[in-house]
């Protein structure tokens, strides 16, 4: 770790400003950003904490419901509207990390939490996403946590946070503050970047621009919903495979489905093929299984990690038995 | 009688309460911090160091590198395997060796000039994973501290077997895994007119000190090693590794004290691990179940020679487990760009018993015989290699209690025909086995005039209870209550015991405190007879007890208060050593047991969770029904990481470890462990030792992994040969 300087702005313009210096990193929870400091993965050289910001509501009007950037996971996982209207963002927040992780981690950090990639977290290896152009050792390498979709040669590494995948999955979006007070709308699926030749670019964020909450438009899709996430052990890992589902069935037939992956992509991915499949049918297993088999469409996959088309699949159609039911 | 009772660690409260200081927690007036820098290559030679920017950060005191460390006494005679290089050149060997140390007043400073310091190098073809080499295998040229031979053959090696003989023949396979215990380890280290003082975590403070004496040219006396508590070592702090070695060096360097811990990070590189095993494994059998052969060869990796070798024993267990006319085993080593291998929880038996009792649930499978019948059927009544009687045996026992604890007569034995729901349901069962070791050891006794004793050896507590059981032998011994009776560890002046390693302290260290409280006991009856007056003199010494803190005569009693107060002494002391007994070596000694798992996989996500477990074992007397419940649960839960979830992975291009750290390196958490039982069958052994204990640290793991494996072939229908279990083994 190397030296540095940390500020708690007492203002939202005054964190941008300073955020907008460069060599300056945001800190929340800090439940990510102490072991990248720790792993000298990042060296900034100002870190302007967020914690003097009044950012951690929760509100629900006017069918919109805005979750505060600074709101801790556990207190979205545990607020009444999330878990009856949105059981999916719940379950995805219960399932991910420990305790004591979701106490201090907040909904802004975990969308831009950084990479698992094995590679990316050890400076003993190159990685093009923490020193670009260095090159990447993990595709040919121990890659069986890494993505299958929205892959590069550059880069492969996994969108690890469980949170956004369900957020896709209901088209949310992320208002943004950037230095100077203009403030924006983003859907999330436009927050993140594909690796492509530039895999240390990883969002769309300007310098200085930071999330301020997270917006949720009512849907009536959302409540039939659930994130299934499988793993190696049976709590405290990061996903393998897990998917957000919610299924809008009406007479008898899926007027609207929603899927979205998770540990599979190198941003949170929407699975937009198996979702036009599955609408107009009738919910039924022959068509979850149809459906699923879509999504091996795009795949680029190493020998170790062929295994998680496979999963996927299988994950999608329990996850849609399981709101059908 | 407190032996055998349900005792409350004594050390439980300062635990629980932050006042048992582990070996980092002695901070010393004055103490500087130390660093390890790692290789990031696997072969190769460090052409130079540029240090410009790590020598300008703030704090530093010395930086020791390759070029500039103090030269060692011989490495090959330090008694204990001392691993490459410790500076003393500048090849490199494997990825993430020690090559340098960073000394500052401060650990952050320390560590950040760590991270600064450049090295070049000239890097070689390295041998990056044990598969790349795994057609060039040696033999070993030290096999199992020279108990065994690498390799074993009872009867016709290539006998003529029938027709209508059933065959399996297959390959398994064991990954690298690491020890991770919670406390990383940890050295601090200070030296004063010549003499150094050491608080280290480790499993063998005599075998520290021996160490650490011979690489600094010292008198072991001159070395004092200080480890009053150990947060668990499973192997990995049985020898003296660099870590502490370059403590020591780097304190001399700038003459205070110095502290170094290693990084969970490094922990991966520093203190040795499990050795990947390739197994292979041939049985034959009769149709009606009986073993007419057995081979079991065994290929696992070591380091390159300059490192040292270290072969997992893992087919020692095949040697002694089923009777059987043809028994053939090897061990052979492919020499890797890793780290020296070392000991972990049963070592070689743990690899080992995966194969063998793989392998046995597969002939059963085959010759559709119930997998506990096929072992009774080839049940060795005697040590089938060493051609021994053994010296206690209640397997039998374990199978049968076992299996009605654990309702195995409710198993369908066809492949996937239970269920619970969606989910398979899978039971499965394998033998487990450990050798019951013994080594010399001693201990003192002082007893004061309050009634007090004060038990004292050279041995550690590494968590499994070792203060708690030696005082209760004392306490017995003495007709002591517990609570008067204290005991004292992990310091090299007292008493001398060997290394906590091999499930032997108890079987070591109490006969000598037993055989101390037999001194005590002799001196308070003769200060009895001395000095108790008319009525004691001339009464035989056979004729008094100790009892509630008095010598009992026949007629009056002597409390230990009157007897000092009228001898006029304030405390007594008795030390003695125990030795093992050389008739012994007329058996074969080794500790049973019968693992029973049951597990629910999700055949459609390949989700495998272990839902219930019962543990039989034979593992002689029990010194404590609680620390040793704890004891086997543990263990049985370190076999369940094996099965499921433990594995070291290694970059194959780069030779580098990809997982160090305990986030991506799973091990089991409370959510992956259901209810165990374990049971102790009545067995004593009355030969192995005078207290007829057979160890209990290692056995309880021992095939736990191949009980899981042959719960989800039941289950699935699917064998899996290859540790750990993955999700992808079972999505088909």
């Amino acid at each position: 770790m190397q030296s540095f300087l940390i500020t708690d702005p007492p203002s939202l313009s005054d964190a941008t400003i300073l955020g907008g210096v460069p060599g300056a990193t945001f800190i929340a929870g800090g439940t990510d950003v102490m072991q990248l400091l720790k792993n000298n993965v990042i060296a900034p050289r100002q870190l302007i904490d967020l914690d003097k910001l009044n950012l951690s509501n929760i509100t629900n009007d006017h069918g919109e419901l805005r979750l505060g950037a600074l709101a801790t996971m556990a207190d979205v996982a545990a607020h009444p509207v999330i878990r009856a209207d949105w059981p999916a963002i719940s379950q995805a927040l219960l399932l991910s990390a420990s305790p004591q992780v979701r106490n201090m981690g907040t909904m802004g950090g975990n969308l831009l939490q950084r990479t698992r990639c094995l590679y990316f977290r050890d400076n003993g290896f190159a990685c093009n996403k923490r020193a670009p152009g260095s090159g990447c050792p993990a595709i040919a390498g121990d890659s069986r946590d890494l993505a299958i979709f929205g892959t590069s040669s550059h880069c492969i590494a996994t969108h690890p946070s469980d949170l956004p995948v369900a957020l896709m999955a209901f088209n949310a979006e992320v208002e943004l503050q950037a230095p100077g007070g203009a403030t924006r709308r983003l859907p999330l699926s436009k927050l993140y970047r594909l690796p492509g030749t530039t895999p240390h670019i990883e969002t769309n964020l300007q310098p200085g621009e930071l999330i301020t909450a997270v917006i949720l438009a009512a849907q009536g899709v959302s409540r039939r919903s659930t994130y299934l996430k499988v793993r190696d052990r049976t709590s405290f890992a990061f996903a393998l495979v897990s998917a957000a589902v919610a299924l809008d069935i009406e007479d008898g037939t899926i007027r609207d489905a929603r899927v979205a992956l998770g540990g599979v992509g190198t941003m949170p991915w929407r699975a937009p093929l198996v979702e036009i499949a599955l609408r107009g049918q009738t919910p039924n297993d022959q068509v979850f299984e149809t459906a699923a088999l879509k999504i091996a469409a795009g795949a680029e996959t190493t020998q170790m990690n062929a295994f998680k088309i496979r999963l996927a699949q299988r994950i999608i159609v329990r996850a849609l038995q399981t709101v059908s039911a | 009688m407190y032996v055998g009772q349900g005792v409350d660690r004594i050390d439980g409260k300062a635990k629980i309460t932050g006042g048992a200081k582990y070996a980092a927690e002695f901070d010393l007036p004055g103490t500087a911090h130390a660093v390890l820098v790692q290789s990031t290559i696997s072969a190769g030679k460090i052409t130079g160091f540029d240090l410009v920017l790590a020598e300008a950060m703030p704090g530093i005191l010395a930086i020791i590198t390759t070029d500039n460390a103090e030269k060692l006494g011989n490495l090959k005679a330090a008694p204990q395997k001392v691993t490459y290089p410790l500076l003393q050149d500048s090849n490199i060997k494997f990825n993430g060796q020690h090559i340098a140390v960073v000394v500052a007043d401060t650990f952050e400073r320390a560590t950040a000039a760590a991270a600064a310091v450049r090295v070049n190098y000239r890097a070689t073809r390295a041998v990056n994973t044990m598969d790349q080499a795994i057609s060039q295998s040696v033999t070993p040229k030290e096999f199992s501290n020279g108990r065994a031979k690498p390799d074993s053959q009872v009867g016709d090696a290539a006998p003529l077997l029938p027709a209508g003989t059933l065959r399996v023949e297959q390959t398994y396979t064991t990954p690298i895994e690491h020890h991770n215990p919670m406390e990383p380890h940890a050295t601090i280290a200070n030296w004063s007119g010549g003499q150094l003082t050491v608080w280290t975590a480790t499993q063998g403070i005599s075998g520290a000190q021996k160490a650490l004496s011979s690489l600094f040219g010292l008198e072991p006396k001159s070395v004092t090693v200080i480890c009053p508590y150990v947060g668990g070592g499973f192997g990995s702090k049985g020898n003296t590794w660099p870590p502490a070695v370059l403590a020591a060096m780097a304190a001399r360097r700038v003459n205070r004290p110095v502290k170094l811990v290693v990084t969970r990070e490094q922990m991966f590189t520093s203190n040795g691990y499990r050795p990947r095993t390739v197994q292979r494994v041939k049985l034959a059998a009769s149709p009606d179940g009986k073993l007419l052969s057995v081979r079991h060869d065994v290929k696992t990796q070591t380091s390159m020679p300059e490192v040292g070798e270290f072969a997992e024993p893992s087919a020692l267990i095949t040697r002694m487990l089923y009777e059987a006319p043809s028994i053939g085993t090897s061990h052979r080593l492919v020499q890797v760009n890793h780290g020296l291998p070392t000991y972990m929880r049963g070592p070689g038996e743990s690899s080992g018993a995966f194969a063998i009792e793989s392998a046995m649930d597969e002939m059963a499978a085959a010759l559709k015989m119930d997998p506990i019948a096929f072992r009774l059927k080839n049940y060795a009544e005697n040590d089938p290699t060493a051609r021994l009687p053994f010296a206690s045996k209640a397997l039998r026992e374990c199978y049968a209690q076992g299996a009605t604890a654990f309702g195995w007569e409710k198993r369908n034995p066809i492949p996937r025909s239970m269920r619970d729901g969606h989910l398979l349901v899978g039971m499965g069962m394998a033998t487990s086995s450990y050798p019951t070791n013994r080594m010399p050891a001693s201990a003192s006794i002082r007893l004061t005039a309050d009634g007090s004793a004060l038990v004292r050896s050279g041995t550690q507590d590494i968590g499994t209870g070792t203060y708690t059981t030696l005082a209760q032998v004392a306490a017995d011994e003495l007709g002591l209550p517990l609570r008067k009776v204290r005991t004292q560890l992990g310091d090299s002046r007292l008493p001398s015991a060997p290394v906590s390693g091999g499930s032997m302290t108890s079987a070591s260290v109490v006969p000598a405190v037993q055989a101390a409280a037999q001194g005590m006991k002799s001196q308070l009856f003769a200060l009895a007879i001395n000095h108790g007056g008319p009525q004691w003199r001339g009464i035989s010494p056979e004729t008094l007890a100790l009892s509630e803190s008095a010598v009992i005569g026949p007629t009056d009693r002597l409390s230990i208060a009157q007897i000092f107060a009228r001898a006029k002494i304030a405390q007594l002391n008795a030390t003695a050593g125990a030795h093992p007994d050389s008739d012994a070596q007329k058996y074969s000694k080794h500790a049973f047991g019968a693992q029973f798992a049951e597990v629910r996989v999700d055949p459609d996500l390949g989700i495998v969770r272990v839902s219930r477990w019962v543990g039989a074992f034979d593992c002689g007397r029990i010194l404590n029904a609680k620390t040793a419940r704890s004891q086997l649960i543990g263990g049985i839960i370190y076999g369940m990481g094996m099965a499921l979830f433990e594995e070291t992975r290694v970059d194959p291009n780069s030779g580098r470890i990809t997982n160090a750290n305990i986030s991506d390196y799973l091990v089991a958490v409370n959510a992956d462990v259901p209810d165990i039982e374990t049971i102790v069958v009545d067995s004593v052994d009355p030969i192995s030792n005078p207290l007829g204990t057979k160890g209990i640290g290692e056995l309880p793991m021992v095939g736990a992994a191949p009980a899981i494996a042959n719960a989800v072939y039941h289950a699935t229908g699917i064998r899996v040969r290859d540790l750990p279990i993955r999700i992808e083994n079972l999505l088909v």
